[in-house]
């Protein structure tokens, strides 16, 4: 540092169109800049972004014989990589830039252009005393692994491993439940097209179940991810199936013969129709769907009698090829991954939430998915729409925003509901030729195609009613009211309370954050939005990122949407890992953190703190090491460290004071 | 259990019978509610809607002179409750209010800082007894007797937390745990018309006998509530109203420390029986 006063720096004043010009006092900013220490050059440049705005950089570090670049301009978050790479041009270290936030912390915040401009001065002041002390850092190259872990096997799932396999790249895709096929496979038809959910999933679920590339692991859950970009250790936790996938073939003898078979007992009001639509085994030896893969049946041990009783065997007894094997435990397959993307999902919001809609009182008030699956060909009824009493239902209602756009619950749009909802009112009409009501609080068919379906469904003369429904209740002030589910909704387009009495009601519920979304967060180190959906790194320019490096997401566990979004973003995360692994090398930057051993202590504070795992304890020298490539450089063990031992390379105590002193100046 | 109490104005002149019935019952399950010393109006729900700021002054004033005892402030009238808990939360939230607010309670050296719960009667009841201690303390169970359970809608909405906001259930389970039978009733939780009654009288005998149509056809043979006005409106405005509407049956209005009192077998005298508009004496017989 002993150079410091010979440092020679260029300021480098963005305009950003009127941005930040409007409001900061340009021609005065850079009188200002060119009186400050050090500061051999200022220029001032509309677009300073732009090539040419890049070009009077990279000329001004020559002619001016610069060695240090400070730029005014918008959010390092924008544009620092940008400078950066244009000082490295012009023979630079890329650490030797600093950014003054003039636009996000200066003209964008202020009214006054006089305060603006000051406080434009104050920030450009710390800057140029800032960049004095920078050092120039290393960035280091680390091997990408061209294996890729993919967890969660819906459709978001299925898509990525099958673009990444595809590609000649190994893929471990791990489902926590017994097959994959995620929320789609229990899906009937498909909005707006009408074709079969079943029809267009299954041939990519049969191709994940047979492609070489693709190592399925079914009943299992991530236990733990250790390592960096480019090189995660995964423990993964298999749970006993009890069925051996690689000798059953799936003749279905077990699951026909098991004693534990059983009709669910009703709960609460509901009865057989009905209770029979309630998703789970039927039998404790069962296959998950019609078409599972992988292929194979697995045990319920809840409520298998061999289990709880031990008397039982009789699957094992009579299955031909003898997969089933009742000893299997728990075990850990340990995989080492390049990168890894999260395709979790997401829960349909629980209605007996809103107990105003009777969800759980009525038995003709049936949840969303209770509907569709009653609409499954292989569904308890065979497809048909029936009420408890097993008539033909002559009036339905679908309620939309049950959890949405409600700020009780969620304060989001679910986005799939209006379409799912026109898809049922469409279903209904066909099946049951009944009188359909859709309350509504606005229509939104946003996708291709969405649009002209709803208007379709105007066309089939499914009644809309804009207005959200206050209550559900059986009720009659009337005799057309009798025996019926009375809706009282507010009919917001004619500004009258409405009666509207029907025989089956259905609830479109929300789409909400995955159960164990935060334990999933918490395992790989994502964060979760207020609603608990996992954070992107960028909203419109990077979707499928996270903050962590080599971790992607995609689907639903992001933020509702529909298949096709779902499929589009996991092809994107595919195309993220590929790249990754075509480069098949990572730069990691050199910001971070540095023990200096002659002061450490080895008292260990930092080892626990540190979010990142990232620092190790050397027992043969008795100090703390920090592990260049888990280091997100966020301070954390800087500010912890007793004995001062700790410098954050690029955040040194220097760099940050001398910034500080440099916007008090004045 | 101490509280201090704020009875509101209505429990002094037209619901004297739910005072009687309140002391009556405190007394018997060792409740003592320590009325507001100088206590006003507590800014009416009425006011609110014209002179937002200056009822919730009106309103922290009592809140003020409440939190000098530092016990939670009980009132037995769910206009009351939903005024003072609105002050309360709004001095809570939002900056703005609570500093104007207290600006001018400064001028009578009170100021209010948000340390005290605001409570309705009925909560006292069943959250605080709980309802396993309430059944030790019933000497003569209503066994038999069909109630529809109207808790109405101030109580829980919008700023009611001991209850659920849409479909409020706590009012059947304490009338349950004095032996009556709560009959399904939907309009639980209905508009009784509020002061409506007073400027717009066909709406206002519309909505009552919407309400006492339905506990009828429910099959409820008295209607249970927790506030003076509701009170006020389906019992006094009942003869009106069926006339209006041609119907004829007769649905006697309680409210729920009268039943709570016959339970714990306190004489119906001293609940204020008798002073109902519309005759509680078929049910009096029926528990004989």
């Amino acid at each position: 540092m002993s150079d410091q006063n010979k440092a020679r720096i260029g300021v480098f004043i963005c305009h950003c169109g009127t941005n930040i010009a409007k409001m900061v006092d340009i021609e005065r900013l850079k009188k200002y800049a060119t009186l400050l220490p050090n500061v051999v050059a200022a220029y001032d440049y509309k677009f300073m972004c732009s090539d040419p705005g890049q070009n009077l950089i990279t000329e001004s570090i020559k002619k001016d014989k610069l060695d240090r670049v400070v730029v005014a301009a918008c959010s390092p978050m924008m544009h620092e990589k940008t400078f950066q790479k244009a000082i490295q041009r012009a023979g630079l270290n890329k650490y030797m830039l600093q950014i003054a936030n003039i636009r996000e912390h200066a003209s964008w915040v202020h009214d006054d252009i006089r305060y603006a401009t000051k406080k434009a001065q104050a920030l450009l002041a710390g800057a140029v005393k800032r960049a004095r002390l920078h050092e120039e850092l290393k960035d280091r190259k680390e091997h990408v692994h061209p294996a890729t872990l993919i967890i969660g096997g819906g459709i978001a799932g299925i898509q990525a491993a099958l673009d990444i396999a595809n590609s000649g790249n190994k893929v471990f895709l791990v489902e926590r439940g017994p097959a994959i096929g995620g929320h789609m496979a229990e899906f009937d038809k498909t909005f707006p097209t009408l074709d079969c959910s079943a029809c267009i999933l299954t041939p990519k679920m049969v191709d994940v179940g047979r492609h070489e590339n693709i190592t399925l692991i079914t009943n299992s859950q991530v236990e733990s991810v250790d390592g960096f970009v480019g090189n995660y250790d995964v423990r993964i936790k298999m749970y006993p199936r009890y069925v051996d996938i690689g000798k059953c073939i799936n003749c279905g003898e077990c699951w026909s013969k098991c004693p534990s078979w059983r009709v669910k007992k009703p709960s609460g009001n509901k009865k057989i129709i009905h209770d029979s639509i309630t998703l789970g085994p039927p039998t404790s030896i069962y296959i998950p769907t019609m078409q599972p893969v992988p292929p194979a049946p697995i045990i319920d041990t809840k409520s298998c009698l061999h289990f709880q009783s031990g008397k039982c065997g009789i699957c094992a007894n009579i299955c031909p090829t003898q997969a089933i094997d009742y000893s299997k435990e728990e075990e850990d397959i340990d995989i080492r991954v390049g990168n890894i993307i999260v395709t979790t999902g997401y829960k349909s919001f629980d209605p007996a939430k809103m107990p105003q809609y009777g969800y759980g009182r009525y038995p003709n008030v049936l949840s969303a998915i209770e509907f569709e699956r009653m609409n499954c060909a292989s569904g308890s009824t065979g497809g048909e729409i029936l009420m408890e009493n097993g008539d033909k239902p002559k009036t339905i209602g679908f309620v939309h925003c049950v959890g949405s756009r409600d700020e009780n619950f969620n304060e989001y749009c679910s986005r799939v509901c209006c379409m799912y909802a026109l898809k049922y009112a469409h279903l209904a009409k066909e099946k049951t030729g009944a009188t359909v009501y859709d309350f509504y609080i606005d229509m939104r068919c946003f996708g291709k195609g969405y649009e002209e379906f709803y208007n379709r469904m105007l066309r089939e003369e499914v009644r809309f009613i804009r207005g959200k429904v206050a209550s559900v209740s059986d009720y009659a002030v009337s005799k057309e009211e009798e025996g019926k589910l009375v809706v009282t909704v507010e009919d917001t387009l004619i500004g009258r309370v409405r009666r509207v009495p029907l025989d089956m009601l259905v609830l479109c519920t929300a789409i909400e954050a995955a159960q164990g979304a935060e334990a999933v967060s918490k395992l790989i180190k994502l964060c979760q939005g207020k609603e608990g959906f996992f954070q992107e790194k960028h909203p419109k320019l990077a979707p499928v990122s996270t903050a962590a490096d080599g971790i992607f997401i995609a689907g639903c566990c992001q933020g509702p949407k529909d298949i096709p979004d779902t499929v589009a973003q996991a092809s994107a995360a595919a195309a993220q890992v590929l790249s990754s692994i075509a480069q098949g090398y990572v730069m990691i930057e050199g910001i971070g953190a540095e023990i200096n051993e002659e002061l450490c202590t080895g008292c260990k504070i930092c080892n626990n703190l540190c979010p990142y795992g990232a620092i190790e304890y050397l027992e043969d020298k008795k100090v703390s090491k920090v592990n260049e490539v888990l280091c997100k450089a966020c301070g954390v063990c800087v500010s912890a460290c007793p004995s001062g031992a700790i410098k954050a390379k690029h955040f040194t105590d220097e760099q940050i004071f001398s910034e500080i002193e440099g916007v008090l100046h004045e | 259990m101490e509280y201090t109490y704020y009875p509101g104005c209505s429990v002094g002149s037209t619901a004297v019978a739910y005072q009687e019935a309140t002391t009556a019952v405190a007394n018997t399950l060792g409740i003592v509610l320590d009325e507001l010393n100088d206590w006003n109006c507590c800014g009416a729900t009425a006011y609110v809607s014209i002179k937002e700021l200056t009822s919730f002054a009106i309103s922290a004033r009592n809140l003020a002179m409440a939190e000098r005892l530092k016990r939670d402030l009980v009132t037995p009238c769910s206009g009351c409750y939903v005024v003072l808990q609105k002050a309360h939360t709004y001095m809570e939230e939002y900056g703005d209010v609570r500093s104007k607010v207290n600006e001018v309670l400064s001028e009578v050296d009170l100021n209010y800082g948000g340390s005290i719960n605001v409570r309705h009667l009925l909560e006292v009841f069943i959250d605080d007894i709980g309802f396993e201690r309430l059944k030790t303390f019933v000497k003569k169970p209503l066994t038999g007797l069909k109630v529809a359970c109207y808790s109405g809608c101030q109580i829980s909405r919008p700023l009611g937390k001991f209850d659920n906001k849409e479909i409020p259930e706590k009012l059947e389970k304490f009338v349950e745990a004095l032996g009556a039978t709560p009959v399904n009733f939907p309009m639980k939780a209905s508009c009784c018309s509020g002061q409506v009654m007073g400027t717009e009288r066909d709406v206002g005998l519309r909505l009552v006998m919407n309400i006492l149509e339905c506990a009828h056809q429910c099959g409820a043979e008295c209607l249970v509530c927790a506030c003076p006005l509701c009170q006020l409106n389906l019992d006094s405005f009942q003869t009106p109203a069926r006339k209006k509407h041609k119907k004829n049956f007769e649905l006697p209005i309680l409210y729920f420390t009268q039943l709570l009192g016959l339970a714990l077998d306190i004489k119906p005298k001293k609940l204020g029986f008798g002073r109902e508009i519309v005759s509680a004496r078929k049910i009096l017989e029926k528990l004989r």
